[in-house]
């Protein structure tokens, strides 16, 4: 419902900018892509021509099998940029071991950022923290000091919150963890990959079967490979102006 | 001693009924019907309107049960209570477990590796179970009735204090929610974490409703009534409403200036925010004046479902529990889609009314007793509290 209702809000921007190879399916949930924050020190790292980008991630981050790394999502988005920034040198590192909660990252946060120098952090958390039943604030506050590290190290920050996953809702309380999520994110004027409700969108809509499917490694694949064009998409529009922040200053626009 | 009326206000039954529902529709995932449900709309759900009016009624039923069998009889009644709500978080437990075993036997899918280890408790179940029991592990969902059961287990000191000084245990029960906030006190969970609705904090919103049945609704009234307080519910109701509506339509959020932002967040269900009891409150005083307590309404059919799912809480929650487990497999193994989620909701409320008014039938027809002897002089706590 939710959606249904950020799709009639959102509506002009269905028709938003999309590279060729972006596979149909991905576009489905392109509308959920609208940055109300910029990324000031990507833009300028782009002009720079040189890119180093971070992610920071857990077990959701990565898929298994020999050739898991290059079909997760970090190695699609670099894929994805470099197709978009033909003249940039793009570097995506990541830092990707499953079960681990936000505090735990946080803590070693400081020694990736001083490691890779990136202008751009993605991290994406929230998972194993809902398994763990970790007490909320103590997450708000793991949050806020990853935040708060990345940026006085030079770098802006993407979040990216748990996976939609229908079969274990009734198991791990993951949307509560994605909520404050959004609010942290809203707090710190960051842009948010909303991956909950995009990847729910695809299964609301029929686009990806996230339910059944049992040991298909293909839909899995499809999924990190439309995470990674999204990512890109979400760059890009953060870049451009801050995106929906100019149609947000207009009441009404988004009619 | 309070004033204690001694009519049954229906309008507890009623509007507990209904919470009890709104439970169940928002204990499924992703279910579209819970869109209706309150806390879309405002800071506060029904969790606080069942706490409330779970401490109004246990005040009304054990309070009058105090009159008549003293302390220790009614005390030991009240402990019985809070042994059968543990008996039923047990038995939903064992259904929790049902069906994580299930998953797990069925589902293996590549994307959610990460997911899956919530089920490798499975793996040692000597201690999982052991602090299920110790009502330290938290399953989703059934977070309410540990509340519920320690709420319940204090409860026999705290009515013996309300009847005697009102004005004290209700401060007292006050200064120790502030004690809470400023300490950090709550129960430690397993494997991680603490209980998700703080027994220290909400004990205020049960304590609140017990003082209320025991005289403190009646000296409120005046107040209640004032259309100063109306005006002021009104106004804060509507200011909940837009900060919700920020929540879904993300264009909105940067109209919320980052000072309200700063002060309002993060709204603390774990802890009973300030913000959720006022919105409660209001909600409250609005319902009061809308619903009077003679509203004809109350005793027609159209209130009945509620009526009687309210009053045998402790069954029809239960029930709505097994029945948003049953929902979600439904939505997994049959279908999500939309008309799926109608139908299973409204199928489970159905079954919610017709389990209550099957406890309904089935107690006074037990109540009447086998033979021709007068029907015992017990008065009726088991639906109660």
């Amino acid at each position: 419902m939710r959606k249904r209702l950020a799709l009639l809000l959102a509506w002009p921007l269905l028709a938003g900018p999309a590279m060729a190879d972006e596979p149909a399916e991905c576009q489905v949930a392109q509308h959920q892509i609208e940055p109300a924050f910029t990324l000031p020190h990507v833009a300028a790292a782009i002009a720079a021509k040189k890119l180093p980008i971070l992610v920071v991630g857990a077990g959701s981050s990565v898929l298994p099998g020999s050739n898991g790394a290059n079909a997760a999502y970090p190695a699609r988005l670099q894929s994805a940029l470099q197709e978009r920034l033909p003249g940039v040198a793009i570097t995506v590192t990541s830092d990707v071991k499953s079960k681990r909660t936000a505090a735990e990252m946080a803590k070693t946060l400081a020694a990736d950022l001083a490691q890779t120098k990136p202008v751009l952090l993605i991290w994406q958390t929230g998972t194993f923290d809902a398994m763990q039943g970790v007490d909320q604030d103590q997450f708000t506050q793991a949050l806020d000091q990853g935040i708060n590290a990345a940026r006085s190290a030079g770098a802006d920050v993407i979040l990216i919150n748990a996976q939609y996953s229908p079969r274990t809702e009734s198991m791990i309380a993951l949307s509560t963890y994605a909520d404050i999520m959004r609010q942290v994110a809203l707090q710190h004027e960051l842009p948010l990959f909303d991956r909950f409700e995009i990847m729910k969108l695809w299964a609301d809509l029929g686009t990806f079967d996230l339910t059944s499917a049992p040991n298909k490694l293909d839909i899995a694949v499809r999924i990190h490979n439309c995470i990674g064009w999204l990512l890109a998409d979400l760059m890009d529009e953060a870049v451009k102006e801050g995106g929906a922040q100019s149609a947000v200053g207009k009441p009404g626009a988004g009619n | 001693m309070a004033p204690v009326s001694t009519e049954r206000d229906l309008r507890l039954d009623l509007f507990r009924g209904i919470a009890l529902w709104l439970i169940f529709l928002d204990h499924i995932p992703s279910n579209a019907v819970s869109w209706i449900t309150i806390r879309n709309y405002g800071f506060s759900d029904a969790t606080e309107i069942f706490v409330f009016i779970s401490g109004y009624t246990a005040a009304f039923v054990y309070g009058r049960a105090m009159d008549q069998h003293g302390f220790v009889v009614s005390s030991a009644r009240v402990l019985k209570r809070a042994w059968q709500i543990y008996v039923a978080h047990v038995f939903l437990f064992a259904i929790y477990l049902a069906e994580i075993a299930y998953v797990a036997h069925s589902f293996d899918n590549p994307l959610y590796t990460e997911e899956m280890g919530v089920l490798d408790f499975l793996k040692n179940p000597d201690s999982t179970i052991l602090q299920a029991l110790l009502l330290k592990f938290k399953p989703v969902n059934m977070d309410v009735l540990p509340l519920y059961i320690v709420l319940l287990a204090w409860f026999p000191p705290i009515l013996w204090l309300l009847r005697r000084a009102p004005s004290t245990a209700l401060i007292a029960s006050a200064a120790f929610y502030s004690l809470t906030w400023w300490f950090d006190w709550n129960i430690p969970a397993w494997p991680k974490g603490v209980w998700l609705f703080n027994p220290f904090a909400w004990q205020m919103l049960f304590v609140f409703g017990a003082w209320c049945a025991l005289g403190g609704a009646q000296r409120l009234s005046r107040w209640i009534n004032s259309p100063i307080v109306i005006t002021l519910a009104v106004f804060y109701l509507a200011f909940a409403f837009f900060i919700a509506l920020s929540w879904y339509v993300p264009r909105l959020a940067p109209y919320v200036p980052k000072i309200v932002g700063d002060v309002i967040y993060p709204i603390d269900k774990t802890n009973l925010d300030v913000l959720r009891i006022l919105h409660f409150l209001s909600l409250a005083v609005i319902t009061v004046w809308f619903v009077p307590r003679d509203w004809p309404l109350l005793r027609s059919r159209a209130a009945w479902p509620a009526v009687v799912c309210g009053q045998h809480s402790l069954e029809t929650f239960c029930l709505g529990v097994f029945l948003s487990f049953a929902g979600h497999f439904m939505f997994t193994e049959v279908s999500n889609r939309l008309p799926m989620q109608v139908v299973v909701s409204l199928a489970g409320i159905a079954i919610m009314v017709g389990t209550a008014a099957l406890i309904s039938w089935y107690r006074r027809v037990e109540r009447r007793g086998p033979g021709p002897r007068p029907p015992a002089a017990t008065p009726r706590y088991a639906g109660g509290a």
